[in-house]
């Protein structure tokens, strides 16, 4: 159980992937703009990262390892992750047509990212076991999501100020993430796995 | 083939380069261009990565355009991609292992760059085998020359050595090899490469948008 909440926290603090993994940044750049969207791709984000993680488990240490199919692993990923994205957008369509008009948009965008990917390539290469994996998943998911409200919140407010013209945009957006990058390391001590 | 077609290969090229740089203009696939770019061997390996995996995947993807139904057209994509990917994966970890073992996740991840598949559904899906290779190889190039800009300046500032080579005998400026220093890196050239825009071409500054 200890070592459960140790990678919970690590995965979604000391490694947080935004910050010192680098991923994911086209959707952190994407989707920080308004308050309300980081907060509805966070909850789609978390809850598509963890099923992912569950369902490409299963394929590889049930169908790829014993196969010795491991090197197919980016092709069976990729395939697992956005057939389970899709299926997921025309059963949120019928279902639930309320949350899908305000969260379909996200999961849509949510297959180019690379986390969603990342997440089932370093379970499979570190040899989590189920729960592990899904414990990983939940982390890397609500670390994401912590990411893309701290920064949601701060460019809120950076619309009132007065960037010099070259660095308007994206610049000043990266130069943010650095400084918010900077106060992670401080979590680097934390746990050491 | 006249000269006509020549000279708009040319520009297909240009295009990549400058016009329509994937990193520092258009702003897609930024992970890589903060990820592996610490050191010049690193973001020059990844460059090539991803020049050979835009290439071919135009290419194949120009070939076999009028084969695949409309409708499945993205998912036929990415298995191309990734099929391209998985290729180079596999012939890096054979012949240039050590880098391998440093930014191995990050050349697996290729095949998730919105730009490959971008250009897949925007250039390739709709032109000739020719220009599609053209248009590969200069958006690969432009992503290319982009990663060895940032890492040179990265690695020229954080360790003071280029290629692992002392060539600045002064203190390093340790920030910019540690994670934030990569952000700080790219958005510094983001917004010189705009300044210049502005200050010499007129323009209104670029990479506005994201995603």
């Amino acid at each position: 159980m200890a070592k459960l909440v140790e990678l919970l926290v690590a995965a979604s603090l000391v490694n947080n992937f935004v910050f010192t993994r680098y991923l994911g940044l086209c959707i952190f750049m994407g989707t920080t703009k308004k308050m309300d969207t980081a907060v509805g791709m966070s909850i789609t984000f978390t809850s598509v990262m963890v099923i992912s993680s569950a369902l490409s488990w299963v394929a590889y240490n049930f169908v790829m390892v014993p196969y010795h199919l491991e090197f197919l692993k980016i092709m069976v990923f990729i395939v697992i992750v956005a057939g389970f994205v899709q299926a997921a957008d025309t059963m949120m369509r019928k279902v639930a047509p309320g949350l899908y008009y305000k969260l379909g948009i996200y999961l849509a965008l949510i297959i180019t990212n690379c986390i969603i990917l990342a997440v089932p390539l370093i379970n499979a290469d570190s040899g989590y076991s189920f729960i592990e994996s899904l414990v990983f998943g939940l982390g890397s998911g609500l670390g994401f999501a912590l990411a893309l409200i701290i920064m949601a919140s701060i460019r809120e407010k950076l619309e009132l100020a007065d960037v010099p013209k070259p660095f308007r945009g994206m610049p000043i957006a990266f130069i943010l993430t650095g400084l918010i990058a900077l106060a992670f390391i401080g979590f680097s001590g934390l746990i050491t796995l | 083939m006249s000269t006509e077609g020549k000279v708009s290969y040319i520009g297909l090229l240009k295009n990549g380069i400058f016009g329509e740089n994937p990193v520092f203009r258009i702003a897609l696939s930024l992970c890589p261009a903060v990820a592996v770019t610490s050191s010049l061997k690193n973001g020059l390996l990844m460059g090539i990565g991803v020049f050979f995996v835009q290439t071919l995947a135009n290419v194949s993807i120009s070939l076999v355009r009028n084969l695949i139904h409309e409708r499945i057209r993205l998912p036929a994509y990415i298995l191309i991609i990734a099929t391209w990917v998985t290729a180079i994966n596999l012939l890096l970890e054979a012949f240039a292992y050590p880098v391998y073992k440093q930014i191995g996740l990050y050349l697996q991840l290729i095949v998730a760059f919105a730009i490959i598949l971008s250009r897949a559904e925007l250039f390739a899906s709709k032109n000739k085998l020719l220009p599609s290779l053209f248009d590969g190889l200069g958006m690969g190039l432009g992503f290319l020359i982009a990663l060895v800009v940032i890492s040179f300046f990265r690695e020229l500032l954080g360790s003071g050595t280029l290629f692992g080579y002392p060539v600045v005998s002064s203190k390093p400026v340790l920030l910019f090899v540690l994670p934030a220093g990569g952000f700080f890196a790219v958005g510094l050239l983001m917004g010189f490469f705009n300044w210049m825009d502005i200050r010499f071409f007129g323009g209104h500054g670029a990479s506005g948008g994201g995603h």
